[in-house]
């Protein structure tokens, strides 16, 4: 009885025990509760993917499901054998096709980020001098295009510039020209459809910067006799480069893997290296070849990235 | 800033608003137009409106769209907001510059990139584990990577600003962390987490090229079923559609426009009102 009792006793102080290391565990370890869902879901849905990619990308293409070879195999003696196979990356480089789209991709994304820089900044810069009622009003009205379905906008945009759209119309109708002009899948469309949709990237983040600057800075420069333009060159731009930055890379870097509007607003000149990478996907049934460019592709955008990311992090300490 | 009028600056940001809503506006003008010829006007009519409510195909892509994206911006809105908390309260862990980069990254990405990724991975999966099998599984899986990058990022900027003190607080009077987060903090930030919920559902409806790639061959979005269209030209139902699209759309951001003003107000309100 007096051992049962004891017994109990035991019990008693070891669950209790139990349930207070159990408290401590989840003070100690309870962070991890909400580090560990967001990280693994990513890392498994957003970075291992990039692995499978760079595996396929060694692969050959083959009438299977899915449709490649294997990089690796067991062979009968437990042995891994690899067979991986460089033909793809051969291929890319000797194809110029890939080069020339690549090449032309980074042209035009230049272009289109030059573009919306000059015409965004003014906008910014106009925006950050309205009263302070006027300014979140304003923000709506860039914001609201932003979060627009892309696909639609493209399509309003065709609306505009068809042979027989409203542009065309207007200006037979003011008698500028007698016959329409050719503006739809000509190189002239994309950059419009790049500029059209990308702008608000350009013109938010240049906004934030520039909404924050420092007056009296100006201030100084124009009681020092500095004119306003000048001051404008020598203290408001220099100042405001985190903000050129930010926006020229949300803009840049997916306008050099755009799909949508050079399929819909180009023409067949326009290859930009997304709608290679798309048609060698669903035209071809390329997987390995699709996996290539988009690893080599990777690659190439890991410098601009990097740049926003290191942008992005000092912004966020600040 | 200084508040002068420059006569340049407004015309250029005059002439940049017009140039980006003048096109949405007359797409909208012409989804009433009775012409199926999409230069002529033959008059006011809501014919394309009607003729949308019997396209079944249309209607079944809807349906999953709207699906996929509550799912999504749901599933979304979990992860990012945990995301938030972690890079906002923990300062030190193990991996915090792994999920710093996976958060930041899929803004920049492309987004075509991304899908063929995502769909080599589920390809692999389904080889490997059995699941899982192409369709709208693997099209919320995708969303949900993407749309949690924006959740993590709007929230960490709203919790960033929160008053930390408030919660020190409630703890000071026998709250347990989590309970101090839950009913001090969560409130505080709520306005964030229902704007990013609402810019997740819309980014998620809009995604064509993601879901082209992992889609299966029975679960077409409505984006992709408008693409096909679009391929084809203008038509004047898909005017209609777009239409409808741009105005939910719109409302939805100004509804989270006005959510986060509206709570920026009363912090303001709290703020005095803790002062006085």
């Amino acid at each position: 009885m007096g051992e049962r009792a004891s017994h109990g006793d035991e019990d008693g102080v070891a669950s209790r025990e139990r349930g207070f290391s159990l408290g401590r565990l989840m003070e100690r370890h309870g962070r991890w509760l909400v580090i560990l869902p967001p990280l693994v879901f990513l890392l498994v849905f957003f970075l291992i993917p990039f692995a499978f990619a760079l595996k396929i990308s060694f692969a050959e293409a083959a009438l299977r499901i899915p449709p490649f070879s294997d990089v690796w195999q067991i062979t009968a003696d437990h042995h891994l054998k690899l067979t991986p196979s460089l033909r793809n990356y051969a291929y890319l480089l000797n194809d110029e096709v890939y080069a020339v789209s690549y090449l032309y991709s980074l042209k035009t994304a230049f272009f289109s980020t030059l573009i919306c820089l000059l015409i965004g900044y003014p906008m910014a810069y106009a925006m950050a001098r309205a009263s302070k009622a006027t300014q979140g009003i304003l923000m709506l009205v860039i914001i609201l295009p932003f979060w627009t379905s892309f696909l639609l906008r493209v399509y309003a945009l065709e609306g505009i510039i068809r042979d027989n759209g409203l542009l065309n119309a207007a200006l037979l109708w003011l008698g500028v020209i007698d016959h329409p002009l050719k503006i739809m899948r000509t190189t002239f469309a994309v950059y419009l459809g790049i500029v059209y949709s990308y702008l608000p990237f350009m013109v938010l983040p240049l906004f934030a910067t520039l909404e924050k600057l420092d007056v009296t800075l100006l201030e100084a420069a124009s009681d020092l006799g500095s004119r306003p333009w000048r001051a404008f060159i020598d203290v408001t731009l220099p100042l405001s480069m985190p903000g050129v930055i930010a926006g020229s890379m949300l803009v840049f870097i997916p306008a050099i893997g755009e799909y949508v509007i050079p399929a819909l607003l180009g023409g067949p000149d326009n290859l930009m290296i997304g709608r290679v990478l798309w048609d060698e996907f669903f035209a071809n049934h390329d997987w390995p070849v699709a996996a290539a460019v988009s690893i080599a592709f990777l690659v190439l955008l890991a410098g601009p990235i990097a740049v926003h990311q290191y942008y992005r992090v000092r912004q966020l300490e600040h | 800033m200084e508040k002068r009028y420059s006569p340049f600056l407004i015309t250029v940001l005059g002439i940049g608003i017009a140039f980006l809503y003048l096109p949405m506006l007359v797409l909208i003008g012409f989804s009433f137009n009775s012409s199926a010829l999409a230069s002529v006007w033959g008059g006011f009519s809501t014919q394309w409106y009607a003729e949308l409510l019997h396209n079944q195909q249309i209607l079944k892509a809807a349906a999953l769209s709207l699906e996929v994206a509550a799912l999504a911006s749901t599933g979304a809105l979990i992860l990012g907001t945990l995301a938030a908390i972690a890079l906002v309260r923990f300062t030190r862990f193990r991996g915090r510059l792994l999920l710093t980069g996976m958060v930041n990254a899929p803004l920049v990405m492309p987004e075509i990139i991304t899908g063929i990724t995502q769909l080599l991975l589920f390809v692999s999966m389904l080889q490997l584990v059995g699941w899982p099998s192409r369709g709208m599984t693997t099209i919320v899986l995708s969303h949900v990577a993407f749309c949690t990058a924006y959740v993590t990022i709007t929230v960490q900027s709203r919790l960033a600003t929160a008053d930390r003190s408030l919660e020190e607080a409630a703890m000071d009077l026998g709250a347990s962390p989590l309970q101090a987060f839950v009913d001090v903090t969560l409130p505080i930030i709520s306005p964030a987490l229902i704007s990013s919920w609402l810019l997740s559902f819309t980014l998620s409806l809009d995604d064509l090229v993601i879901s082209s790639f992992v889609s299966g061959p029975r679960s077409s979005t409505l984006p992709m079923v408008i693409y096909s269209k679009v391929k084809l030209g203008v038509s004047p139902d898909i005017n209609a559609l777009a239409s409808l699209i741009i105005c939910a759309v719109g409302i939805c951001v100004l509804a989270a426009g006005y959510l986060v003003r509206r709570g920026e107000r009363q912090r303001l309100a709290d703020a005095q009102l803790a002062a006085r």
